[in-house]
């Protein structure tokens, strides 16, 4: 048990680095995937996963494979989009999942253009699916910044933003807080997304964003106890898909990912919301 | 004349260039109730956007009087009824106006929500999730949310609609509550009996103001025939309207005419005050 569980940690500093890493990024971009999730913007995520490629390509492309430069093009290309998608969603008739696809595209397609200036298509496949295993210093710290970011915009717009949610339209009534909420929360979108590249590679980020917070969405009908499950599940994915992936010899990102998507499933058919309790408790009722 | 709680100034609110409220002159008194009818698309919501400041002004003003808290029903929510929130949740968002972004909740704001759901008969729901409610039951747990945010100017866009006859009797208690309390309140109704039987003065509107004052000088049979009668389609090829008349009038004067651009479409701009002292509603040129 001990040889299976936690032997690997212990032994190993890179295993160490890795679960710091993903859990550091559990810990922020969970959350943040709760209120994608509420706010039907699960999408968005990956959209905006796509749309940060060209910015860290660019970074990639001048310095190499150096996390520092990646990050900040990720971000400056994150922000663009979303602040491009947001305005043309916010200011104009069309609405932000058509927005958010017509830049993203835009992006993507640049992103792929700038890889395909330098390097090969191994270095893409860096790019996209990240080295959970080989995080450095500079990441970990990176990663713990902006989760620590994360944590606290959240504590701080957390009235907004549940409002915005809720009721965008009472917000507007009564603040002028509506339309910058928005924006700060794609900002932390684009944030976490970009911490995880690293990590995960900006596909699979969205993953460990998205799927703890979709499992815990059949488990609780409130927003806080949502989040710390999903945090929950963000973490116990990224133990076991380590350890999957260091027993089999597997990639890490897609091994903790499957973990998520994993406990996704099990939480449709058991959660206390899903489809056992909800579809066998039918044929009984109270009398009021 | 009581001191005015909101002011019009030849405010045109509209959509893509077209008006909705045009040229609207006047001001509602501080602790007016007043019913705003009106046809479809006359303008009623246009007007409470415009109050509230959701929608800009295409020209004139709206004005609020400093100090005053504005709480606004609308008729089309935008509430997320599939996000995971309770009654609880929902009617403290009242309390925005108080304690805005960081302000802690004191237990005194939690007894404010909870008396407000006792007052709206919704005690014993807090815990709900807003999924489950009714529609009589949301909507007086909107009410409460008014109540808790305790302003001076009250918006209510078509409360009733969709509502029992228990839910509206309950719900014009309240209103008269507010009335009692000094408070403004600006109601969109259809149901003119309802209007008649309860609300001192009324706005009538048909894109332009038709009638504004006491609500039997302002419902009557004539009036309601010429609000039934304005165009209610929008024309692209519209002449522009320009302020061709640079005119000022006395404060209070009553005055309505009718002007005509290019020989077509023609529409009437009407300025008409709510003090009681006015002998008449407007006149059509």
């Amino acid at each position: 048990m001990y040889d299976l569980l936690i032997a690997p940690f212990v032994e190993f500093g890179f295993m160490q680095r890795a679960l710091a890493g993903s859990l550091l990024l559990a810990l922020g971009s969970c959350p943040v995937g709760v209120f994608l999730m509420l706010r039907r913007m699960s999408l968005t995520g990956d959209a905006m996963a796509h749309a940060i490629l060209p910015g860290a390509a660019a970074g990639f492309l001048l310095y190499g494979l150096q996390i520092v430069p990646m990050t900040i093009g990720g971000l400056i290309a994150g922000v663009i989009v979303a602040l491009g998608a947001g305005a043309v969603s916010r200011f104009t008739v069309q609405r932000e999942d058509a927005s958010m696809a017509a830049f993203y595209l835009i992006s993507l397609a640049l992103g792929v253009l700038i890889v395909s200036l330098r390097g090969s298509s191994v270095d893409l496949m860096h790019v996209l699916f990240g080295t959970v295993l080989a995080l450095n210093d500079n990441a970990l710290t990176l990663i713990a910044l902006i989760s620590g970011t994360t944590l606290l915009t959240l504590a701080i717009f957390w009235r907004a933003l549940v409002a915005e949610c809720l009721d965008p339209l009472f917000l507007r009534s009564v603040s002028r807080f509506g339309t910058p909420v928005h924006f700060v929360f794609l900002g932390l979108v684009v944030l976490n997304l970009v911490g995880g590249f690293q990590a995960l590679g900006t596909l699979l980020s969205v993953g460990l964003m998205m799927l703890p917070a979709a499992a815990a969405r059949f488990w609780t009908a409130r927003v806080e106890p949502m989040i710390a499950l999903a945090f929950g599940f963000g973490a116990v994915s990224c133990i076991a898909g380590l350890l999957i992936s260091y027993h089999a010899s597997l990639p890490s990102g897609p091994a903790i990912i499957l973990s998520a998507g994993t406990i996704y499933l099990a939480s449709i058919l058991f959660g206390t919301r899903g489809v056992f309790n909800t579809k066998l408790r039918r044929h009984r009722h109270r009398t009021a | 004349m009581t001191e005015a709680c909101l002011t019009f100034k030849d405010l045109t609110l509209g959509y893509n260039s077209h008006p909705a409220v045009h040229h609207l002159n006047g001001s509602v008194g501080a602790g007016s109730l007043t019913a705003v009818v009106g046809a479809n698309g006359s303008g009623k919501s246009t007007l409470m956007k415009g109050i509230v400041g959701v929608l800009k002004p295409m020209a004139g003003t709206c004005t609020v009087a400093p100090g005053k808290r504005v709480a606004y029903l609308p008729q089309q929510s935008e509430l997320d009824r599939s996000f995971p929130a309770r009654v609880v949740d929902l009617v403290s968002l009242g309390l925005w106006p108080k304690r805005g972004l960081l302000g802690r909740y004191t237990r005194e704001d939690r007894e404010t929500v909870r008396e407000a759901l006792m007052a709206v008969g919704l005690e014993g729901f807090e815990g709900r999730p807003i999924d489950t409610l009714s529609g009589g039951q949301l909507q007086r747990a909107l009410f409460a949310r008014v109540l808790v945010q305790d302003a001076d100017l009250i918006l209510l866009d078509e409360p009733f609609n969709a509502v029992d006859a228990k839910t509206i009797g309950d719900l014009i208690a309240l209103i008269k509550r507010w009335h009692g309390e000094n408070r403004t309140v600006m109601v969109v109704a259809h149901d003119l009996e309802l209007v008649r039987a309860h609300f001192p003065s009324t706005l009538l509107l048909a894109r332009r103001p038709v009638a504004w004052g006491e609500t039997i000088q302002t419902l009557r049979p004539e009036n309601l025939l010429r609000a039934r009668h304005f165009d209610e389609a929008w024309h692209d090829d519209a002449p522009w309207c320009e302020p061709v008349h640079g005119h000022a009038h006395a404060p209070g004067h009553e005055h309505a005419h009718a002007h005509a651009h290019d020989g077509h479409h023609p529409h009437e701009h009407g300025e008409i005050h709510d003090r009681p002292d006015h002998e008449s509603g407007p006149r059509a040129a």
